[in-house]
């Protein structure tokens, strides 16, 4: 079916049709999401062991979280989800300018989450509660002395999840900038949209994990309130 | 010739020289007359069929033999079941080389980048050998220093992981006097390969020569009373209750009511978390004011304070046990209600809670 | 017999297809990429071999006098990771996978050829910091990386070595996606998921794992690099970590890895059987569900690597009886194979002596393994040479020997020219006899106490170490010998013609070496896979026979 290949903009000489290279492009993202799934899945495995093994040290790690400021954040994502979402609309509608427009809605409200991220981040550096070697020097009470080492244990965990979920955050506003760029160019179309789609699929996918880390991480101790 | 009769000479299984040897290596050979008995019968079967139907003409085209579902389903389910019988067997010796014997005489033993230390229970230790008394059941309690370690005695068929942070457990019956090889099985570094020893079993009374001749050395749990008044650990843990911390004595084996509600089963490795992590379980009714001794002991002196709570749990715990703590420490370690609990192999931190 | 195909083979193919290094450094072409991945296996396996040399030579003698401990663990050390991570993982998948796969299909080329080529580079990443890891020292963990030893005592490159296995895995994990996606959406017409060869099923079981373990290994080993650089408490029970935690994420991943080195080798298998007998697979829903079902309990059982590393004893029962579950799939390949030469019409080439080699050390391979399995014989196999002659007969005995198979079977589809066959035939025999020789000895040692890992070793055990050093000198002379015929034969093998195994299979309907776009009609499957009937070869070979005679 070689004549197809050379008229179709957009199609890859390998792919026999338009529809083929969508189901590929569909398919291997969802594959690609199965694979990140199992990625942040170990560290949600540490996570579930550590706090069954001390999970009083994870209360006390919960309070040095801002929920106010996770919250801002699980909100920011919620609504870019949206607004992806309806880029990702706007794509099959072929309405460009609608497109730009929401793509460049949800690179924002990704920057500004990493922005509320690095305060956070901040905040834990100068309380030396980061807990490499070097940097580990947290307060006599904050949190309490007892409980510091299953303390740092948990901030490992909350550095090491947020941190990679964070590094998906930068990747995704790479992703949105490229798609801003080729939209704005007029690359897609109602025919040839599925790149829009399947990073729309990646950015919800970040969000939804972002979902999961808040409860876990911020919300542990939440009905609790101070320390013992 | 020669060859033929140095390889002869080469045994097939080593000295049975514990209470398990005999059914493992009868399990084993048993394996392999099995494995034997299926590698033969396919090998004979494909080689037979290769000569038999071998290529005869250029354009032969056989006869297709398409699938048998009877055929499926024989070779599906003989093996199934064989491999359920494996199984039980396995299964079988395996429960009885981890569960934790009763009567069994204790020997602490830590390892260490690279030798072992054991310590008897009346005190005699030893570096790199084990002797033991023949025909008594003996179970190791053993942790690790610094890496992973596995102490294996092949002529006892046994093996258990020494592990930093926990204790293991492993036990046995010596039913043959002689000196065997001990041997690390998990890798530990540079001199994993040296760090080995002798086994050697002694009749009991040869044993009990043995143990006069040593230097005389405090029993462990001698030992580790000293060290719970030069801790000063007694001005707060009394015999009786009301001291700042709760009173320890009969408390190994019973169950604590800790402070976030929950209960454990105060095991060796509940007693080891709180000495070097006081803070990480508290006790109803006490204040988390106990300071960490990480770091001050080593693992030979957690064990040896164990030893000592252990046996003041042992006179006093019969005669004053607390109305919060089950019947019998043995019995209710025991019980079949809380299988999981006695899982010995799981002494550490995470089953408890 | 191999017999020449006179036609008029097309002279333009992938090969002569650009002559320069960008044509090949550059090339989207998934047949170029895959002898890219030949040449850098083969490297690997070379290196890994002479590392394995030195450990056979260490061990002829008792006392450590070859070498010093502290290299002698570098040595074994560096021949396990290089054997798994950089030779026996990506082998078959990365070489024949690519090259055959989208031939298979009847398609033009993987799904998304530039990550394949992406993941090529990131193979040779990969292999280039451990190679740098080497240079520097190497590394003395055991390619286990059990902590605390390698997150706090080793003194040795643990996190540059991490980092490369890292990197090295995403290689796998973009491989396996793009098999994926390929078998799902670019199958030819009338090509339905029954009518795939086997080949295909036991790689889209084989790129399930590596999609869904390999991440699961790459977060464990960064998380180790972590703590090895930052001392947070992850493994290290000192700072509050378990280090019975690595050992379950590590197995999780590695003990399906496994399978990623097996199955496609059992896959080979399939085809060669069929191809070598002209008989259909017997029981062909079978074996290929057995390739799933491998797959899918493989992530079940890796307890069982833990029997006595203080697990549950509760838990380490349910790890037992579900790894009893994956012995049954693989039993069922064996009997269905056994069962398709009946009646055949047997060919005795080289890949038919490979296939019947692979039957009778994997069943020996696979059977050992029901010995490890059983929890009360586990405790005292443990971590002794009885494992290592174990998975080595999985491992040589099953994956490499059906790495050769294939390598001889495509050899004339890739080059276009025939091995020599005699050579062939002898080199598979000497394999064959030195791979016993050199690990049946090592099931002896093992349940005699000798552990794994020792530099030295009690004085009893030294004439088992003798015979399994002479069977390694002989191994390696037939590992070497296919260097130089396969060499010898690019130039001057036998032009092979279309199809000279006269096999069934789209691979065997394009020209040797096949052209760029492997087609150049649109192939259109009409019929089940292996049969023989619709193969014209067969039926003009006879037609030329007749004529003859």
């Amino acid at each position: 079916m070689a004549e197809h290949a050379t008229h179709v903009p957009g199609l890859a000489h390998h792919f026999v049709s338009m529809e083929q290279q969508k189901e590929a492009g569909t398919i291997g993202m969802w594959i690609f999401l199965l694979t990140e799934l199992m990625f942040f899945g170990g560290l949600f495995l540490a996570y579930a062991i550590f706090r069954y093994k001390y999970p009083d040290g994870f209360l006390q790690g919960s309070h040095l979280l801002s929920v106010p400021l996770g919250g801002l954040n699980t909100f920011i994502l919620i609504l870019s989800s949206l607004t992806m979402a309806l880029g990702v609309y706007y794509s099959q509608m072929g309405d460009r300018k609608k497109l730009v427009a929401f793509l460049t809605m949800t690179l924002l409200l990704g920057l500004a989450f990493l922005v509320v991220k690095f305060f956070e981040y901040k905040e834990k550096f100068d309380h030396h509660l980061f807990p490499a070697i070097g940097f580990w020097n947290p307060a006599a009470d904050h949190p309490p002395e007892q409980y510091h080492q299953h303390v740092r244990v948990f901030l490992w965990i909350y550095f090491a999840m947020t941190g990679l979920h964070a590094l998906h955050m930068i990747v995704g506003a790479g992703i949105l900038i490229t798609l801003i760029y080729l939209a704005r160019k007029g690359t897609f179309t109602k025919e040839y949209n599925s790149p829009v789609e399947i990073s729309g699929l990646y950015w919800h996918f970040v969000d939804i994990v972002w979902i999961f880390l808040f409860p876990l991480l911020y919300l542990t101790g939440f009905h609790v309130s101070g320390g013992h | 010739m020669s060859l033929l009769t140095i390889l002869l000479q080469v045994p097939f299984l080593p000295e049975q020289a514990s209470s398990f040897a005999q059914e493992v290596d009868m399990f084993y050979l048993s394996l392999w007359a099995l494995t034997i008995f299926f590698s033969v019968a396919v090998a004979v079967a494909a080689l037979f069929f290769m000569l038999k139907y071998r290529r005869r003409r250029i354009d032969e085209i056989p006869e297709q033999v398409e699938g048998a579902m009877a055929l499926e389903i024989t070779w599906t389910v003989i093996p199934f079941l064989i491999s359920l019988f494996i199984f039980g067997w396995g299964a079988k010796i395996y429960y009885q080389m981890y569960t934790e014997p009763k009567d069994a005489m204790e020997i602490y033993v830590t390892g260490k980048q690279w030798m072992w230390r054991a310590q008897h229970p009346d005190g005699i230790r030893e570096i790199n050998q084990l002797h033991l008394p023949l025909g008594k059941r003996i179970k190791l309690t053993m942790t690790s220093e610094d890496v992973l370690h596995s102490y294996f005695i092949p002529a006892f068929r046994t093996k258990a992981d020494v592990v930093p942070g926990r204790y293991t457990m492993t036990w046995f019956t010596p039913t043959k006097a002689g000196t065997y090889h001990l041997f690390c099985a998990e890798y530990c570094g540079t001199q994993h390969s040296g760090m080995i020893g002798n086994v050697i079993v002694l009749e009991p009374s040869e044993y009990q020569q043995w143990l006069a001749g040593g230097p005389k050395e405090a029993s462990p749990s001698a030992t580790g009373q000293k060290l719970f008044a030069s801790l000063a650990c007694n001005t707060c843990h009394y015999d009786k209750d009301g001291g700042r911390g709760p009173s320890l004595a009969g408390v190994f084996g019973s169950q604590v009511k800790l402070e976030n509600g929950t209960t454990v089963i105060a095991d060796e490795g509940y007693l080891r978390e709180s000495i070097l992590n006081p803070g990480a379980k508290i006790v109803a009714g006490f204040q988390p004011v106990m300071p960490t001794f990480q770091g001050q002991l080593s693992e030979e002196q957690v064990l040896q304070l164990i030893a000592y709570i252990k046996s003041i749990g042992a006179q006093e715990g019969a005669v004053a046990a607390k109305p919060a703590a089950s019947p019998a420490p043995p019995t209710a370690k025991a019980s079949p209600a809380a299988p999981t609990t006695q899982a010995p192999a799981a002494q550490g931190g995470q089953k408890k809670d | 017999m191999a017999t020449e195909v006179m036609e008029t083979t097309s002279t333009r193919n992938y090969l002569n297809n650009g002559h320069t290094v960008k044509s090949w450094l550059l090339t989207l072409d998934h047949k170029r990429i895959g002898l890219l991945y030949l040449f850098s296996i083969s490297i690997f396996f070379a290196i890994g071999g002479v590392y394995a040399s030195l450990i056979r030579l260490e061990l002829i003698t008792p006392e450590g006098d070859l070498m010093t401990a502290e290299t002698y663990n570098k040595v074994f050390t560096m021949h396990g990771v290089m054997m798994i991570f950089f030779f026996l993982i990506p082998s078959i998948p990365a070489v024949m996978g690519n090259f055959l796969l989208p031939i298979m299909l009847g398609a033009k080329d993987v799904a998304f050829p530039k990550l394949n080529l992406l993941s090529w580079y990131i193979f040779i990443l990969g292999g280039s910091l451990m190679l740098i890891t080497m240079i520097n020292g190497g590394i003395d963990t055991g390619w286990t990386f059990y902590p605390p030893y390698s997150s706090i005592y080793s003194n040795t490159q643990v996190t540059l070595a991490g980092v490369s296995i890292f990197i090295t895995g995403f290689s796998s994990i973009l491989t396996g996606l793009n098999f994926m996606v390929t078998i799902h959406t670019m199958r030819a017409p009338g090509l339905t998921w029954f009518r795939l060869p086997l080949f295909v099923w036991a790689h889209y079981a084989t790129s399930l794992i590596q999609i869904l373990g390999t991440p699961v290994v790459a977060i464990t080993v960064l998380a180790l690099a972590l703590e090895r650089t930052f001392q947070i408490g992850i493994f290290d029970p000192k700072l509050g970590g378990d280090p019975v935690l690595f050992q379950h994420m590590f197995w999780f991943y590695s003990h399906p890895a496994v399978y990623i080195m097996i199955l496609p080798s059992m896959g080979v298998i399939s085809e060669l059987i069929a191809n070598m007998t002209r008989k259909r697979i017997f029981g062909y829903h079978f074996v290929a569900f057995s390739s799933l079902a491998i797959a899918v309990f493989g992530f079940l059982v890796w307890g069982h690597h833990m029997f006595t590393s203080s697990q549950s004893m509760y838990a380490g029962m349910v790890f037992s009886l579900i790894t009893y579950a994956v012995a049954i799939p693989s039993a069922i390949k064996i009997f269905n194979w056994t069962a398709t030469i009946y009646k055949g019409s047997v060919s005795y080439d080289t890949p038919m002596i490979y296939a019947l080699a692979f039957i009778g050390l994997f069943t020996v391979g696979g059977m050992t393994g029901l010995f490890l399995a059983a929890l009360g014989l586990d405790v005292h196999l443990h971590d002794t040479y009885f494992v290592v002659a174990h998975f080595h007969y999985v491992m040589v005995g099953g994956a490499i020997i059906g790495y050769l198979g294939g390598i001889h079977f495509w050899w004339p589809k890739m080059t276009g020219r025939m091995y020599p066959e005699v050579w062939g035939r002898i080199s598979a025999a000497i394999i064959f006899l030195g791979f016993n020789l050199t690990f049946f000895p090592q099931f002896v040692v093992g349940y005699l106490g000798m552990p794994r890992r020792y530099h030295a070793y009690a004085p009893e055990f030294q004439v088992l170490h003798i015979l399994s050093s002479a069977g390694a000198s002989i191994l390696a002379v037939g590992f070497i010998m296919p260097v130089f015929y396969f060499a010898w034969s690019v130039k001057f093998g036998k032009k092979a013609g279309n199809n000279p195994w006269m096999a069934s299979g789209l691979e065997w309907q394009t020209s040797s070496p096949p052209p760029t776009e492997n087609f150049t009609y649109q192939p259109v499957v009409t019929h089940e896979p292996y049969e023989f009937e619709h193969v014209e070869e067969i039926k003009n070979a006879g037609k030329l026979e007749n004529k003859t005679a």
